[in-house]
């Protein structure tokens, strides 16, 4: 867990140093006592730390929003971009660029909005089952096939520019970060932060099935409705202000799971795991390769291939996160 | 010595769906002593156990625990007096038995308090006298069946309740695990004076075992008494629909149904 950490913050702190201009640990930590010098104001102050704060709290968020699902849901394919929730978010900025022409600030409220509007059909499709099985999830797999083919046919519809800016918020960027756009995101990671750790417990009694649970004094629809949405809630934010950047809420879990064991634990270690999945792949994209490429295309590169050894491995073995 | 509780079924009525499961059942606990659930399939003694357990809210009637209706009270505070060891929980993937054992502790903290000693001692002691101390490391999906129910056990066990509730704690285990979860529980049972309430499928342990017996048939309770009283020809007959003779455990002192079938019965003279 401690190494965890140490990784997000090396590479926060890489994320701060390293670009078209080199800046060292030095004049990056002047911006922050305020007396910065001059090209580093600018470029680490204003570009590169909202840039590195965006990626750290969307990961972050997707990271601990994908490990609820996934527990609560008891299977790694529940994770919230799987089930259609940010297709949701998708298909409401795609009409939101294309058709209204809105601008970044209401294109990403309109995302937030629509991922919460799938996640509250998704629970009246589900039925009485609510928030919970295998139901939930072919349903989920349904919607996000409908709304990804909607996203299609409005992209069909839309003019070059307009293609082309939906086409960057669909594949999720850290591109054009401001505080802005990270402000809203902070307030409700911080929020939802406070209340981590009663999480991670109610969620580790919950994993035992709805009768232990209970029998250890859960309530369990209530938990597992709040859990939910709290989780819904901190997905939308992050798609809102970073795009759907593919796969992470889908892997942080897992990778959390494998590297700290199913404890009460996992959630900080998966929000951890899910900033440094961003973190990394935006710095990857930035310098590895001779073009640019937006984080959202190297986690799906990633995540793409670890989908399909998911598959191979939980039809073997019906294995859980 | 742990405190007496009134556990009390009152006119109780239980269905999923429109079927009754449960009709008008009375039942006191005793307190201090353990109880043995017995009948048939679907004769609705474990449907009876989970309202006991406050996991099903009665169609008509009432569950009091202490006089108040197990309802009107929080779930927490509740779970610190009731425990259950339902039928099968679910162990997540690759949980060491430590951390399993340390989730009975739940009920017991708040939300933003830390772990604490007394979680730490009352996991310790789930452990020592469920024999389960070496195992706190492993994971509990590479052990045993038998090895399992003492972890599952030692969860409840770290819960600290004074009464104990069981689904069929002995199904799936072969007879030496079974005989050896229920002297655990008798143990913990004359130790602490834990009441203990369970569902068992296996009538002869059940009666060996028990200080009182519930048979029930048809969602109703049809005989509760001691193991003496209670366990005839005749009961066995209409609860089970089986002939019997019913002989004194050489071992237990306690009645012993030898079931009937209709084959391998040997010719009287």
């Amino acid at each position: 867990m401690v190494s965890l950490a140490g990784t997000v913050l090396a590479l926060f702190a890489a994320s701060l140093m390293v670009g078209n201009t080199f800046y060292g640990p030095g004049e990056v930590l002047r911006v922050f006592l305020g007396r910065p010098t001059a090209g580093a104001a600018f470029t680490v102050g204003e570009l590169r730390l909202p840039r590195a704060a965006l990626g750290l709290l969307a990961g972050a968020c997707f990271g601990v929003a994908g490990a609820t699902f996934q527990s609560l849901l008891r299977n790694p394919l529940a994770s919230p971009d799987i089930i259609g929730i940010s297709s949701g978010a998708s298909a409401a900025a795609v009409v939101g660029i294309v058709v209204l022409s809105l601008d970044e600030t209401a294109v990403s409220v309109l995302a937030l909005g629509g991922a919460l509007l799938t996640a509250l059909v998704l629970h009246l499709l589900a039925g009485r089952g609510g928030f919970a099985g295998a139901r939930l999830i072919l349903v989920g797999i349904g919607l996000a096939a409908m709304l990804r083919s909607m996203v299609a046919y409005v992209l069909s519809q839309a003019a070059a520019w307009e293609m082309q800016s939906a086409m960057r918020w669909l594949a999720g960027s850290l591109n054009g970060a401001t505080w802005l756009r990270v402000a809203p995101l902070a307030v409700a990671s911080t929020v939802f932060l406070a209340a981590l750790p009663a999480a991670g417990r109610t969620l580790g009694a919950l994993r035992l099935g709805d009768d232990a649970a209970a029998s250890l004094g859960v309530g369990v629809a209530r938990s597992r409705l709040g859990l939910m949405l709290a989780a819904v809630v901190l997905l939308a934010f992050a798609t809102a202000a970073a795009g759907p950047v593919a796969f992470v809420a889908f892997m942080a879990g897992p990778i959390a799971a494998r590297l700290v064991g199913p404890g009460a634990s996992l959630l900080p270690a998966a929000g951890l795991v899910g900033a440094t999945l961003v973190l990394a792949a935006d710095l990857a994209g930035q310098l590895a390769f001779a073009h640019r490429y937006p984080v959202g295309v190297v986690t799906g590169v990633l995540g793409a291939p670890y989908l399909v050894v998911l598959l191979i491995r939980s039809n073997r073995a019906g294995g859980s996160l | 010595m742990s405190a007496e509780h009134r556990l009390v079924a009152e006119d109780l009525t239980l269905a999923y769906g429109d079927e009754p499961v449960v009709n008008g059942v009375d039942l006191a606990v005793a307190a201090g002593r353990i109880t043995a659930i017995v009948g048939a399939n679907g004769c609705g003694k474990s449907t009876l156990l989970r309202a006991l357990a406050r996991l099903l809210a009665p169609r008509h009637g009432t569950v009091t625990l202490d006089g108040r209706s197990l309802l009107d009270r929080p779930s927490k505070e509740v779970a610190r007096i009731l425990g259950l060891l339902p039928q099968s929980p679910i162990a997540p993937e690759g949980i060491a038995v430590a951390d399993l054992v340390g989730r009975g502790r739940h009920p017991h903290q708040r939300p933003f308090a830390p772990w604490s000693r007394r979680d730490d001692e009352a996991v310790a002691a789930a452990l020592a006298a469920t024999g389960t101390t070496d195992l706190a490391d492993r994971a509990v999906d590479r052990l045993s069946g038998g090895q399992r129910q003492r972890v599952w056990l030692a969860m409840a066990l770290a819960q600290q309740t004074d009464v104990l509730l069981l689904d069929e704690p002995t199904t799936f285990l072969d007879v030496a695990h079974q005989i050896d979860v229920l002297d655990l529980l008798t143990d913990l049972n004359h130790q602490r004076g834990t009441t203990i309430v369970m569902v068992l499928h296996e009538l002869n342990l059940a009666a060996r075992y028990a200080d009182e017996l519930v048979v029930m048939r048809d969602g109703r309770v049809h005989a509760i008494g001691a193991p003496r009283d209670v366990i005839t020809v005749e009961v066995v007959r209409d609860v089970f629909g089986l002939d019997s003779d019913v002989i004194i455990d050489p071992v237990s002192g306690t009645p012993l149904v030898i079931p009937q079938g209709r084959h391998h019965v040997r010719p009287t003279v």
